[in-house]
């Protein structure tokens, strides 16, 4: 039986074009623009300077306190800027920019294709080498995985979910990673049950992705201890608290975080990255990037290493057409327009879409007509648009009052909304409005 | 009929039980006003806009009747200014605070043809959300997104959107520095600053906080933080790249050397005459 999460979502379509293209190398740039802050917490603290020759895979930033990821070269050459460069949305970021010097590896990293499938290691010196290769979770949220993966004593992990979902339009990688990379993604599971001590990883995967479910399950019956579970396509069904609704029927308590419901979600392109760095001994320095949408000539998955210029991936996909109305990095519900094509691909970077005028445009907002769909569609339960009313006209406290922080700012709401009321925008900048209240307190 | 007329008589005494229990309560718990807080409020313009600090007109004229000569000092209602404030004054029997009279200014000059659109903005229309999902048509993170949520915020109607260099003005005799667009700005661009003496005043119309190049790509009349006007006015201060006039400093004196003196053009002096500052 085929599970999906309780209430609310939408099913917008699904545009999957590019699900049996392989994955290819999509090559060196000239010059990569590695920003410091590519997770959730502190900007990392540079370690390097200018003039520096580096490798790929050489710390070039290290974590900056507990909530802080390090960051590693992708590439090999020398550190030409430390500098602040414009970023995706057009502010300025501190950056290292490298100028690219043939391709030298870090002498420890593992660079054959073997899968290496014994854990002979520790769960601290698994931690620990998660930790020294400056992984972050992939889906988006960039949260360090070494702090997600450290339970506090007094609490309990039930389940393993390794997130296959991925629930946007469009995007693929995740999808193209399985299929290509099951076993180190299986292998992966097995590193993280080590870690918890649990025998229970689950590998939950959309029902839109046949191939991928045949060939992880194929994988899964040669390992005890992970197993595949199909879930019913349904946005936003890649979302951490829809997840573990739709796989344990367990409901993540407001403000809390699935471990509170006993449950760890790691997303499948993390996995894949944790059996890197604990079995290669290599960084989280590149990533799959789906190039694709409308207006893309030739779409593709990539694996790109992180800093590349967005440009260069435009390029080898063949070129920006003039009828582009946006490009977005991130998927088209969640992701955000970027305004500068130069800007890099970091660790959350997950696709990179250049969509038409017909699919972006947002037509003049109306009067809610009170229909009520919004609140159908929110899957966390919320009222979408009372919390647009009272950021209009600035009610913090009741903001919190109607559990504004709880969005997972999905964007059902906006996408259902028969008035085109940027209801997600207001959400948005309603959690900021709270957030600046709760400091200034 | 009888019906009726026993309905009458039931209802007629319940009515004068009632009046005499009401008479009663309210000598009872009867609560003394002062008469002067009706007396200033009828002065104060009443616009409810809270630029006082206070809740309302209402509560602003509670807190003149209960202040002493002290602290009625510190009470001061922007919009009506000082004649408004003499005539609460004069009520009272206090002496009134004399207080420059104040305008909201617009540190930014980024018009379109200063600092021309790169992108092309669609989505809904405000400075709020705009600001949420990039940088601004211009480029420049710390300028005007001339979307005109301060123009709406506006009680008073000062503000309003220029359609030829698409960022607001103020209309010096509408505004009454009540600050609701200082607070709803999501950049910080206004700032209420003192009339001055003829209506000159001087002030870098500027937010950016880029380093000089950086800033210029995006705006012709943007601060670059070359110093210059430091050497001109001690008082004058440059911090992150931006130059910042205190109040104090006199535009008499200094304002047009200042103009003159600005490579980019981003100090703006107003109520002056142009010819004298291009001898």
């Amino acid at each position: 039986m085929t599970k999906t999460f309780s209430i609310g979502g939408i099913h917008p379509d699904k545009h999957k074009i590019t699900s049996q293209t392989p994955i290819i190398d999509a090559g060196l740039p000239e010059y990569v623009y590695i920003p410091l802050k590519q997770h959730a917490g502190a900007p990392a603290k540079i370690l390097v300077k200018k003039g520096d020759k580096v490798k790929v895979g050489t710390l070039l930033a290290n974590a900056d306190g507990v909530i802080s990821s390090d960051i590693h070269s992708s590439v090999s050459g020398e550190v030409v800027k430390i500098d602040d460069v414009q970023d995706a949305l057009g502010y300025d970021e501190q950056m290292i920019v490298i100028k690219v010097e043939g391709d030298e590896f870090e002498p420890s990293i593992d660079q054959s294709a073997d899968i290496v499938k014994d854990i002979t290691f520790s769960s601290e010196e698994i931690i620990q080498k998660i930790r020294e290769a400056g992984i972050v979770g992939m889906g988006g949220a960039g949260f360090p995985t070494p702090v997600k993966t450290t339970i506090p004593e007094e609490k309990k992990v039930d389940y393993l979910i390794v997130n296959g979902i991925e629930c946007e339009p469009w995007l693929t990688a995740d999808d193209r990673l399985m299929v290509e990379h099951a076993e180190e993604i299986v292998i992966g599971a097995k590193i993280l049950n080590k870690i918890f001590g649990i025998q229970n990883a689950i590998i939950a995967i959309d029902e839109n992705k046949p191939e991928a479910i045949e060939v992880v399950r194929n994988v899964t019956r040669r390992y005890v201890g992970v197993n595949v579970r199909v879930c019913k396509t349904k946005y936003p069904q890649g979302g951490e608290k829809q997840l573990v609704t739709a796989i344990t029927g367990r409901e993540v308590p407001s403000g809390k975080l699935p471990i509170d419901a006993g449950c760890i979600v790691q997303n499948a392109g993390t996995v894949f990255a944790i059996y890197e760095a604990v079995m290669k001994n290599k960084p989280l320095f590149e990533r799959i990037v789906t190039v694709s949408g409308d207006e893309c000539a030739k779409p593709q998955n990539f694996k790109v290493r992180v800093g590349t210029p967005a440009s260069f991936l435009i390029e080898k996909c063949g070129g920006l057409p003039d009828e582009t109305a946006e490009v977005i990095f991130g998927g088209p519900m969640m992701g955000q327009t970027i305004i500068n094509l130069q800007a890099p691909i970091t660790k959350l970077t997950s696709g990179l879409l250049l969509l038409s005028e017909k699919e972006t445009h947002r037509p003049d907002m109306m009067d809610c007509i009170r229909c009520g769909k919004c609140v159908d569609a929110c899957p966390i339960g919320l009222r979408p648009f009372l919390i647009g009313i009272c950021v209009r006209n600035n009610m913090i406290d009741e903001l919190k009052n109607i559990h504004a922080m709880d969005c997972i700012e999905c964007g059902s709401c906006a996408y259902i909304c028969p008035a085109r009321i940027p209801l997600l925008d207001f959400c948005k900048l309603g959690k900021i409005e709270i957030r600046k209240k709760q400091k200034g307190k | 009929m009888d019906i009726i007329v026993s309905d009458i008589i039931a209802l007629g005494v319940i009515a004068f039980l009632s009046a005499i229990v009401l008479y009663f309560v309210s000598q009872k718990f009867k609560v003394e006003e002062n008469p002067k807080i009706d007396e200033i409020e009828q002065i104060l313009p009443g616009a409810n806009c809270g630029a006082c600090g206070k809740a309302g007109c209402r509560n602003f004229s509670e807190a003149c009747v209960k202040a002493d000569a002290e602290s009625f000092k510190n009470l001061y209602c922007p919009v009506g200014g000082a004649a408004t404030m003499k005539k609460v004054a004069d009520v009272l029997g206090f002496d009134a605070a004399v207080k420059e009279e104040t305008v909201a200014v617009l540190k930014c000059n980024g018009t379109c043809q200063n600092a021309p659109a790169k992108i092309s903005y669609d989505a809904p229309v405000s400075c709020r959300l705009a600001n949420l999902i990039s940088v601004g048509q211009s480029g420049c993170p710390n300028g005007c997104l001339r979307q005109g949520d301060c123009v709406k915020a506006c009680p008073f109607g000062a503000l309003s959107i220029n359609p030829e260099t698409g960022i607001p003005q103020v209309d010096e005799n509408k505004c009454t520095s009540c600050g609701a667009c200082v607070k709803m700005c999501p950049r910080g661009l206004f700032e209420i600053r003192p009339k001055g003496k003829n209506g000159q005043r001087v002030y870098v119309a500027c937010s950016n906080k880029q380093k000089g190049a950086v800033a210029r790509k995006n705006c012709k009349v943007a601060c670059i933080g070359c110093m210059k006007c430091t050497k001109i006015c001690e008082q004058i201060k440059v911090e992150n790249n931006l130059s910042y006039i205190p109040t104090t400093v006199s535009a008499q004196e200094f304002g047009a050397e200042l103009v003159k003196n600005c490579p980019t053009g981003a100090i703006v002096m107003t109520g002056a005459e142009k010819e004298k500052i291009h001898d």
